[in-house]
């Protein structure tokens, strides 16, 4: 069922409207503001359950849909609309940012008010990414959240913030600049074919000569390979993860690094199949690479969120792998379902992803806040102290590794399911994650948590707080939620999945 | 020869020059008879002058193109947006420098009137129809600019300024007036809609047409600041009193941007593939240069002529498309860019106080935490420079480089962005610097009302056209059919 109301930009708007709102408002009204805050992440995220309640699981359709012309000169419209595969993912933006806000409650002594404000209004321009249908309209607020993160990263950062954030913002600007100059050029190309347009799905059915499509499937592949974060462009996000607050990790990790997995769903698969068909062995490699030689690289870190940080580029490898089995699976095997099944894969990890490692980059908060040392050698036996965090953060290390029944296992399970059908060596390769994942996620967890209490700073250690508490246990029933019954998930994006499949797999030659 | 024949017509289509050059004939009358104290008679005369010729224009505005002054002169719709522009642009410079000349006691009735009258030579310029009316109109600019520079008589540093401006800028003129001479010597005619057609007849190919077109090529980008003929900006913006380097880094622009079309454009439009070589070579260099010097610099004003520099290269783009669509992405591109460079030039006169000009990057160092709003206006103009969305200078480069990509120079298009990447980081370092870093000085902001007033709007200028950019570029579509 479709509202008569625009609910898309209500979710794009109304955070942002909170954020200017708090600016407004001012440091000294921060009392009124936290609530500001509170209030319309959680009305956004009530609201955005509305998508889900209300989603049309037949079809693979555009849902949603808002359009208003915006810039007729360019063809571009304020275009909206959600499928089986942005919805999920507006709604993980909606569900992880009230969860940021609580966190942060009052830990942030600097400037609170405009830390909030650029969660809200990050957040707006988080679910505009994904809403988009528009190219043009995705491209500006794909870039527009840059500026957010790039201040929150600099203000309430660590030591090494400005080095991280600048480093941040430059490595991804210049991985999207190459996107805008492919976009610009298939825009012409519609001209060409006698109707301009920005829109997205006029781009996927734009017929496009091979040697054009590589060129823009490279450009496609800077952008998101940056995003995601691939080996070997992710060198930016352990530093900017390391350096950044808590609720900047969080976002980072549970959302922004799922554009990029999202951006080669959208854009990089169905515009220029013939192109990723032609180049599937290179981000096949890369991911496997990022899978088995990240893995190996997590193992030695001294710093918590480094550890995470490259946990989460490993994990996010099996999202790059499970969306580019499509062309062997297709092709040599002729297995549809398997295809399907690779692109499952790869969404169920996104929103698993997101959620787990948001719940660990809180974890590592909540231990950050008191002792403030992200030095895995700072801590020790914490569980003697903290019995109900260590209870979470085992859960959570479990969920990271893989373990059946929390939602870690059915997105890898899934790509490693499909990855078999289409090579041994690539499903034994992506396995490796099973060892690799568990070894440094139950290490880390095995050094922090268990043991004898090692120093002063752990023997003070009060469990968590309420607040903390609630943001934690939400986190782990979603988790295990997940984990035990995906269906709901599944269902919701079957039919967009298979159209996709489907569209990936007819030559535009 | 034929007869001179001058009409009420040819008066009416330039009715807002005359109108401009009576009321700098009057402002400069009425300033004699007032003393220090009353100044401010002589500064309210310059802004109703403004508004006044903005109601000329308005109300002789032309429908399409029409020529004047047997061909001397022509008036057309782009000629009457542009010249819009420039008053507003000319206005907002004077409000914005009104304290920082008081305080300098440079708050003299020359001021104006040397601004109005380089406000007559873009005019002028920008409604030229032959290349003597060009010039005229070059040199009434760059004469006036010249002086306001060395405005400051006792101070060292302006008058080396003014000195190297007037030598190189003297230089280009002379260099442009050369190729002028060449063409007119070639195809026997001034005016540029003969020059046109007997560009086609000579052959466009002809060498010493490619001569005298290397010499006004030459000259424009010594105008614009095209590299490798930028030596003098950054000196000159550094070395002239601020509010003069905000006058000079804003509405001259314009009247470049125009003098490019009427001579390049329409004038030897048949040569379009010999200047558009030249032009990408200028815009390369430029984009280059620009961004990467600018990352060295430590002073704002220097940084910022550097980043006109750079942005000089990304209006050469649109120009050298040479299709509608690119001249329309260039004018856009100049008024975005105007808007912009007037407001990161008054942040500096918002900081400054007497005795104590805030051009260095330093002194940006914590303004969050001293004015949350004026930091915001900053890093709104910071990253609209830079061409981040939602911005309007991210319209801006995405029109230019649109044009370029139509006309099949898409490694143009590659080389322009990756260029406006490495111009991000300098950005960035002003928005690092007033919102990670602590101030080194509790220094209230000092300035008065207007200034503020118009420095916020300004800067919500900025984003609201970036927000909702078919508003301007349905304007210059219009205007440039």
């Amino acid at each position: 069922m479709q509202f008569d109301w625009p609910i898309l930009s209500v979710l794009i708007w109304l955070p942002i409207a909170g954020g200017l709102v708090m600016l407004a408002l001012g440091e000294r009204a921060i009392g009124l503001g936290r609530w500001v805050a509170l209030v319309t992440t959680a009305v956004t995220f009530g609201l955005s359950t509305l998508l889900y309640t209300n989603f049309d699981m037949t079809t693979a359709q555009m849902q949603f849909v808002e359009r208003l012309a915006w810039l007729p000169q360019f063809a571009s419209y304020y275009a909206l609309g959600v499928d089986g595969i942005s919805m999920p993912l507006v709604i993980l933006t909606t569900f992880i940012t009230p969860l940021v806000v609580i966190a942060a409650w009052t830990v942030i002594e600097k400037k609170p008010a405009q830390y909030f404000a650029s969660f809200l209004i990050l957040e707006g321009l988080m679910v505009g990414v994904f809403a988009a249908t528009d190219a043009l309209l995705f491209y500006v607020f794909w870039e527009a959240m840059l500026i957010p993160m790039f201040i929150i990263i600099g203000v309430w950062g660590g030591p090494r913030r400005v080095y991280a954030t600048i480093k941040f913002f430059l490595y991804t600007f210049l991985g999207s600049v190459f996107m805008l100059v492919s976009l610009i050029y298939m825009y012409l190309k519609t001209c060409d074919a006698g109707s301009c347009s920005y829109a997205i799905a006029d781009f996927q059915r734009l017929p496009l000569a091979m040697n054009a499509q590589i060129l823009i499937f490279i450009a496609f592949l800077l952008a998101f390979a940056v995003k995601v974060p691939m080996w070997p462009v992710h060198t930016w996000l352990p530093d900017a993860h390391v350096e950044a607050p808590t609720g900047g990790s969080v976002i980072l990790a549970a959302i922004m690094l799922k554009m990029g997995g999202y951006g080669f769903l959208r854009f990089a698969l169905p515009i220029t199949p013939d192109a990723a068909q032609q180049l599937d062995w290179l981000v096949i490699s890369l991911s496997l690479i990022a899978v088995v030689y990240i893995g190996f690289v997590a193992l030695v870190q001294q710093d918590m969120k480094k550890l995470i940080a490259y946990s989460s580029i490993a994990h996010m490898g099996f999202v790059t792998l499970g969306s580019f089995l499509v062309f062997e699976l297709v092709r040599v095997h002729g297995d549809v379902r398997g295809a399907a099944m690779g692109i499952d894969g790869a969404m169920v990890q996104m929103i698993s992803h997101g959620l787990v490692s948001g719940a660990m980059f809180f974890c590592v908060g909540v231990l950050y806040d008191r002792v403030h040392s992200r030095e895995i050698s700072a801590y020790g036996g914490v569980v003697n102290k903290m019995p109900i965090f260590a209870a979470f953060a085992v859960l959570f290390a479990m969920a990271n590794s893989g373990l059946p029944a929390t939602s870690g296992f059915v997105g890898e399970f899934l790509v490693i399911l499909a990855s078999f059908r289409a090579d041994f060596w690539y499903a034994f390769l992506a396995g490796l994650t099973l060892i690799l994942g568990a070894a440094y996620t139950l290490w880390l967890v095995k050094r922090v948590v268990f043991g004898p209490v090692t120093n002063d700073h752990v023997a003070h250690l009060t469990d968590v707080n309420s607040r903390e508490l609630f943001v934690l246990g939400v986190l782990a029933v979603a988790v295990l939620l997940l984990g035990v019954w995906p269906a709901p998930l599944l269902d919701v994006m079957r039919p967009t999945i298979e159209q996709l499949v489907q569209q990936i797999t007819v030559s535009k030659l | 020869m034929t007869e001179v024949v001058i009409n009420a017509a040819d008066y009416a289509a330039a009715a807002a020059e005359i109108f401009v050059l009576g009321a700098i004939c009057a402002i400069l009358l009425v300033d004699l008879f007032l003393d220090d104290a009353k100044r401010w008679i002589s500064f309210a005369l310059t802004l109703i002058a403004l508004v006044g010729a903005a109601f000329v224009t308005v109300n002789f505005a032309v429908d399409e193109r029409v020529t004047a002054f047997n061909g001397a002169f022509i008036a057309d719709p782009m000629g009457d947006v542009l010249k819009l522009f420039a008053y507003g642009t000319v206005g907002a410079a004077l409000l914005y420098a009104r304290e920082s000349l008081q305080q300098r006691g440079l708050f003299k009735g020359e001021y104006f009137v040397l601004a109005l009258l380089a406000l007559l030579g873009m005019m002028v310029m920008t409604s030229a129809g032959s290349l003597l009316t060009v010039y005229l109109g070059v040199e009434l600019l760059a004469l006036s600019l010249y002086s306001l520079v060395a405005i400051e008589r006792d101070a060292e540093v302006p008058a080396e300024s003014a000195m190297k401006y007037f030598v190189l800028g003297a230089i280009a003129s002379g260099m442009m007036l050369y190729g002028f001479s060449i063409v007119y010597g070639l195809t026997g005619t001034l005016q540029l809609d003969d020059l046109a057609i007997a560009v086609r007849e000579v052959g466009p190919d002809k060498l010493g047409l490619l001569f005298g077109l290397v010499f006004i090529v030459a000259g424009l980008a010594f105008k614009f600041g095209a590299v490798p003929f930028h030596m003098w900006v950054p000196d000159v913006y550094h070395g002239a009193a601020t509010p003069v380097t905000l006058f000079i880094g804003s509405a001259p622009k314009i009247a470049y941007f125009v003098l490019a079309i009427r001579v390049l454009a329409e004038g030897l439009g048949a040569m379009v593939e010999s200047w558009q070589g030249i032009l990408i070579v200028l815009s390369v260099l430029s984009m280059a240069i620009g961004n990467v010097v600018a990352i060295a610099q430590s002073n704002l004003k220097r940084m910022l002529a550097y980043s006109t520099i750079s942005n000089v290269g990304f209006i050469l783009l649109g120009i050298l498309a040479g299709t509608t669509d690119g001249y329309r992405a260039a004018m856009y591109y100049t008024f975005v860019y105007v808007i912009m460079a007037i407001g990161s030039f008054a942040m500096i006169l918002l900081l400054s106080r007497k005795g104590f000009e805030a051009d260095k990057l330093d002194d940006f160092r914590g303004l969050n935490r001293k004015s949350p709003w004026f930091a915001a206006v900053m890093a709104m103009l910071m990253f609209s420079t830079a061409g981040v969305p939602p911005f309007v200078g991210f319209w801006a480069k995405l029109a230019v480089l649109g044009a370029v990509v139509e006309v099949g120079l898409e490694w143009l298009a590659v080389v322009a962005v990756v260029f406006s990447v490495i111009g991000a980081y300098y950005y960035l370092r002003v928005v690092k610097l007033m919102y990670f870093d602590e101030p080194t000085e509790e220094v209230e902001i000092q300035a008065g009302g207007t200034m503020r007033a118009l420095l916020s709007l300004n800067g919500l200028a900025v984003l609201l056209l970036g927000i909702f950019p078919s508003v301007l570029i349905e304007l210059c579509a219009r205007v440039l059919p």
